[in-house]
């Protein structure tokens, strides 16, 4: 068995990251999960949260808004919709973030609301695991 | 015939006009490699979204999968989304997609159907207003926006979801420039709203059988709205470096035809100096020989 997978993490506007990853950790919609080689073929969507990848190199971290991870035998792919590397993760843009999410919630159609709702509270809960306050 | 003079100043300011369309094609140049490299970094993510995403549609699309994805049952009221630039001074840019937008809106209304429209830059709209103007529902204005980011997509296609649920079309067409090369941008059609997702050629995507957490349903109703969002995000991302390229080439064709212009001028000029020349030497000669 291999002991390490590709694993790539790309956003709509650029590829953040494509290395040989031993483990990576993913906010999962339904709990958070940690993908090694040869996972089962999973597809599921993430919640606000960081990805933590572990790889020989080092280990990276990157903090997500959300979106879609495909996790297959050859690797792991993290669609986010947003995501920036923890290390750049600053106040100004945790507050783009926060008020995008309560944009997108104040907007919301009833039956979209609850997700959104919580969208910005889960934020606001990763905002305070790193140290950073979400006055939103 | 015009005076020396004229011809002057006619000389000086075509010059000046060649130098500002020189300036403008270096100035297309620079940004047309860098919405080029906008462009192709948003590539993987729109080839891996749409594999999932075609996979997803084939196993779980079926009788009752989101509206967003099987249509609304009905195709009476269309909506068209034209996406143009937000300046002139490029070629066929704007006008090839109007042009595409037009024939496809006569084409619905001749079958009977509804049309709306929705404008997305200031151009096209100024070029629909005359005909359309009473079935423009919005216009989302990219002017002051300078690098094509994201978000702006998610928010033309929130405003579109939105609409559709509201039940005010049944069918969403973007239009817009696909980037070919610098010489041509190919108009293009897509239909967003119902979406449809072509997997690329060569993905055995298919074979997988994938563990689907939340529910395969869950997961299409969440990634939809991200669909239409990514398929407008590349089209105006194409459009961004088919502009460029539009104008980039048009530049270059304006400052080969100034260059021309200029020698053209500057024969005329050459040659009326020199009849002034010839003028005065009669009018010495016949003087002298007169007395």
């Amino acid at each position: 068995m291999a002991d390490t997978m590709q694993f790539d993490l790309v956003s709509p506007e650029r590829k953040l990251s494509s290395v040989q990853a031993s483990a990576v950790q993913l906010p999962g919609a339904e709990g958070d999960m940690t993908a090694m080689p040869a996972h089962a073929p999973t597809i599921t969507t993430l919640r606000p949260g960081v990805v933590r990848v572990q790889s020989p190199e080092g280990d990276a971290e990157y903090v997500v808004t959300g979106g879609f991870a495909e996790i297959n035998a050859v690797g792991t792919s993290v669609l986010a919709e947003r995501a920036v590397p923890v290390s750049e993760f600053t106040q100004d843009i945790l507050d783009e973030f926060m008020t995008d999410a309560v944009n997108a919630r104040d907007n919301a159609t009833p039956e979209m609301l609850d997700d959104l709702a919580k969208r910005a509270t889960e934020l606001a809960g990763v905002a305070a695991e790193l140290g950073l306050n979400a006055n939103a | 015939m015009p005076s020396l003079k004229d011809l002057k100043n006619r000389i000086e300011s075509v010059k000046s006009t060649r130098k500002i369309t020189k300036a403008m094609q270096m100035v297309a140049a620079a940004k047309l490699r860098r919405a080029q490299e906008a462009a192709e970094a948003s590539r993987p993510y729109a080839e891996r979204f749409n594999a999932v995403m075609a996979g997803l549609a084939a196993s779980a699309g079926g009788e009752d999968a989101p509206k967003l994805l099987a249509g609304t049952g009905s195709d009476q009221v269309h909506l068209l989304v034209v996406m143009t630039a937000e300046r002139g001074l490029c070629g066929g840019f704007n006008s090839s997609i109007v042009k595409m937008a037009r024939a496809k809106a006569e084409q619905l209304l001749a079958q009977g159907k509804t049309v709306k429209m929705l404008t997305v830059g200031k151009k096209g709209r100024e070029q629909l207003k005359r005909e359309y103007e009473d079935i423009m529902i919005e216009h989302v204005d990219l002017t002051e926006v300078k690098r094509i980011g994201y978000n702006n997509a998610q928010g033309i296609a929130t405003d579109l979801i939105l609409r559709f649920n509201g039940g005010e079309f049944d069918v969403a067409t973007i239009f817009y420039n696909t980037f070919e090369n610098v010489v041509s941008q190919i108009p293009t059609e897509k239909q967003v709203i119902p979406a449809s997702f072509e997997a690329e050629e060569g993905a055995d995507e298919g074979s997988t059988v994938y563990d689907y957490e939340p529910s395969e349903e869950g997961i299409l109703e969440t990634l939809l709205p991200s669909g239409v969002a990514t398929a407008i995000f590349s089209a105006l991302l194409e459009n961004a470096a088919s502009e460029q390229g539009a104008r980039m080439s048009a530049m270059d064709n304006a400052t080969r035809n100034a260059g021309d212009m200029i020698d053209k001028l500057t024969i005329e000029f050459n040659r009326s100096r020199q009849a002034v020349i010839t003028n005065e030497l009669i009018e010495i000669i016949s003087g002298a020989e007169a007395l």
